[in-house]
């Protein structure tokens, strides 16, 4: 294939990403004129301010591929950061490895537990984990009556300031917050292997034709649990970096679950299962805090912004909606 | 065991499948008996009153899903909606008489709907997003609203009240309303073309559209009367409230959906009916009253509602399905 023709692949399979970037790229150029200023320091609270967000829609992005939906995501975001908080207060620093290790064990088991319940009870996905989303808050609220707890300086140092790299210019480092890399090492960790291997590709099926995926031999069961898990696993880690950026843990679940929604929407996955990825929704996850900001530069009462974010949202979905009709008439 | 005995399962299966009401209202008499059980002398006229009254606001709100999970819909919008309608009625009302407050908060509730309508219908946005969309909108709308009308201040009109909160010879006055209400909406679902449609859209919408169902049409009557209903309920609940506030009936979304899967309406559309959505709403009362009673702390409470919202709608599933 000439090289050529792979680029047009590349732009046709990922044009909706590619959208994204560009959009996200024209914002910052905004950004940029409404506040001179604006520079690395702002990109940097942009990654950090966006970083438990992120993670709720990586989380969300999963399941939804697999054609469901999780509406507990913010609970365990509550349950495993105020478990991590509790855990790690008064205690050492070397303990505090222990937590993490223990806590994204944690979020795997409650994921593995809400997928299991869907595919055990038949119930469906949104019903399971509606009832979820009160089993994992209240279990927050028995770990911690109140915010309260704390997190090991190391970890609140892990998303605070940019990455220093020799060899690259300083002009450069400046612009890589901490956040950032940590965010795109945890999700890639998971997602790039899975993305390639067999299970990754069986998700798919599951989501875009379960009879057709379960002909085909795919263990759709298993592989629903899996991708439950691995939504838990990601919410464990929204959860862990909920704890950093604030030092302690809030058993009431945050704004999460909509966000989580919309920021999936936006990305290019398709609710009903079996299209798009993890990068669109976290570049649509950076557009909506961007837009927030920006709002806040402008002077904009801040109410005015919810009914801006929830107008982008909308109408975004509605385009969304009208150019899969040009493309698939009925 | 006999050998009748697989037989008699079956039969008595057949039983529950073709009245899906039976078990729930067995469940519901059972979560009372519970109830008097732990508490002794509780079950009274007074408690199965107030029963009753804080049930209706939330069986209103299920009405919305029931119809909406019918067409394989869903209406995340109408616990902003009602809470919308509620705190615009209590501002107006200062300035306007009750009856023209009434009219005016209505207004913006059918507008919401009709926006989820259209969004639905012409856009074909997954009715999920647009009801989610919608209620940030509302949120953001109702924040800047408050601003403007601080100074004014608030009132619950006396007919909201009576209606929402008061008794006649012990029986809730908000069955005045809501019983109209609930035949309609029943005999709505069985007996019109209207109530049809919905089940035939919910079913096969392909084959619907083919049969010649405007189905634009429908689906925007249906969101235009979701938000009526949520406004309905948000006016009903602020009597029983008192205290118009922003997030006034958040609270009772989630709920509202429950109350309506455990009333065996599928979320899938095309199965279910509102008799047994008004059971699960009262179910839901009732459980309420039970985990308060047990005096568990607020954390186990959550997590025991949420345990049985899911135990009841798989051993309905169990049940119901055919084997």
């Amino acid at each position: 294939m000439s090289p050529r023709a792979s680029l047009t692949r590349i732009v046709r399979r990922n044009g909706w990403v590619i959208g994204l970037c560009a959009l996200l790229g024209v914002l910052l150029i905004v950004t940029k004129i409404i506040q001179p200023n604006y520079g690395a320091a702002g990109f940097g609270s942009l990654v950090r301010a966006a970083l438990p967000f992120a993670f709720a829609a990586a989380a969300q992005a999963l399941v939804v591929i697999v054609g469901g939906v999780d509406l507990s995501i913010a609970s365990m975001m509550a349950l495993t950061s105020v478990t991590a908080a509790t855990l790690m207060e008064g205690s050492s620093e070397e303990f505090a490895i222990l937590v993490v290790l223990l806590v994204l064990l944690m979020g795997l088991v409650l994921g593995a537990i809400n997928g299991a319940l869907i595919v055990i009870t038949r119930v469906p996905d949104i019903v399971v984990t509606l009832a979820m989303l009160f089993v994992w808050e209240g279990a927050a609220l028995l770990v911690l009556q109140a915010p309260g707890g704390a997190a090991a300086q190391w970890l609140k140092a892990l998303i605070v300031g940019t990455v220093d790299v020799a060899w690259l210019p300083r002009e450069v480092s400046t612009w890589i917050p901490k956040g950032l890399v940590l965010l795109v090492v945890a999700l890639g960790v998971v997602w790039i292997p899975l993305r390639r291997s067999r299970l990754g590709l069986s998700m798919y099926a599951v989501g875009s034709d379960p009879l057709a995926a379960f002909r085909s031999g795919v263990a759709i069961g298993r592989t629903k649990i899996v991708a439950y898990a691995l939504a838990g696993l990601f919410a464990a880690m929204g959860g862990l970096v909920l704890t950093m950026s604030t030092g302690i843990g809030a058993p009431i679940p945050g704004p999460y679950l909509l966000a989580s929604v919309a920021a999936v929407v936006l990305g290019g996955v398709t609710l009903g299962g079996g299209k798009g990825g993890l990068v669109g929704p976290i570049v649509a996850v950076l557009i909506l805090r961007l837009v927030r900001t920006d709002l806040t530069f402008l002077a904009i009462d801040p109410n005015v912004t919810t009914i801006i974010e929830g107008t982008i949202m909308v109408f975004v979905v509605m385009l969304g909606g009208l150019v899969a009709l040009r493309s698939h008439p009925r | 065991m006999s050998a009748t005995g697989p037989a008699r399962a079956s039969r008595w299966r057949r039983v529950l499948r073709d009245r899906p009401l039976i078990p729930l209202i067995v469940l519901l008499l059972a979560l009372v008996v519970v109830l008097e059980l732990l508490r002794p002398g509780i079950v009274n006229e007074r408690w199965v009153a107030n029963t009753i009254k804080f049930a209706i606001p939330l069986a209103i709100l299920a009405a919305c899903q029931t119809m909406t999970m019918l067409t394989g819909g869903i209406d995340l919008s109408v616990g902003i909606v009602a809470t919308m309608s509620a705190f615009v009625m209590a501002t107006q009302v200062t300035t306007h008489d009750p009856a023209v407050a009434i009219l005016i908060a209505l207004v913006p509730a059918a507008l919401v709907g009709l926006a989820n309508g259209i969004g639905v219908a012409f856009f074909r946005v997954h009715p999920l997003i647009m009801t989610l969309g919608m209620s940030l909108i509302v949120t953001g709308c109702l924040q800047v609203y408050q601003r403007t009308v601080l100074a004014t201040g608030s009132a619950i009109p006396e007919a909201l009240v009576w209606l929402g909160t008061g008794r006649t010879y012990g029986i809730p006055n908000a069955l005045v309303l809501f019983v109209p209400l609930a035949v309609a909406i029943v005999f709505g679902l069985r007996r019109t073309g209207f109530g049809r449609l919905l089940y035939a859209i919910g079913d096969n919408e392909t084959a619907s559209r083919f049969a010649g169902v405007l189905v634009w049409q429908v689906i925007i009557v249906l969101y235009v009367i979701s938000g009526l209903l949520a406004g309905i309920a948000g006016l009903l609940y602020v009597g029983l409230i008192k205290a118009p506030s922003l997030s006034l009936a958040v609270p009772l979304l989630l709920p509202s959906v429950a109350a309506a899967v455990i009333g065996g309406t599928s979320i899938f559309g095309g199965r279910g009916g509102y008799a047994g959505t008004i059971v699960g709403a009262l179910i839901l009362s009732v459980l309420t009253t039970l985990l308060t009673v047990l005096q568990m702390p607020e954390g186990s409470r959550r997590m025991l509602f949420g345990a049985i919202i899911l135990v009841v709608t798989a051993a309905y599933i169990r049940i119901t399905e055919e084997s």
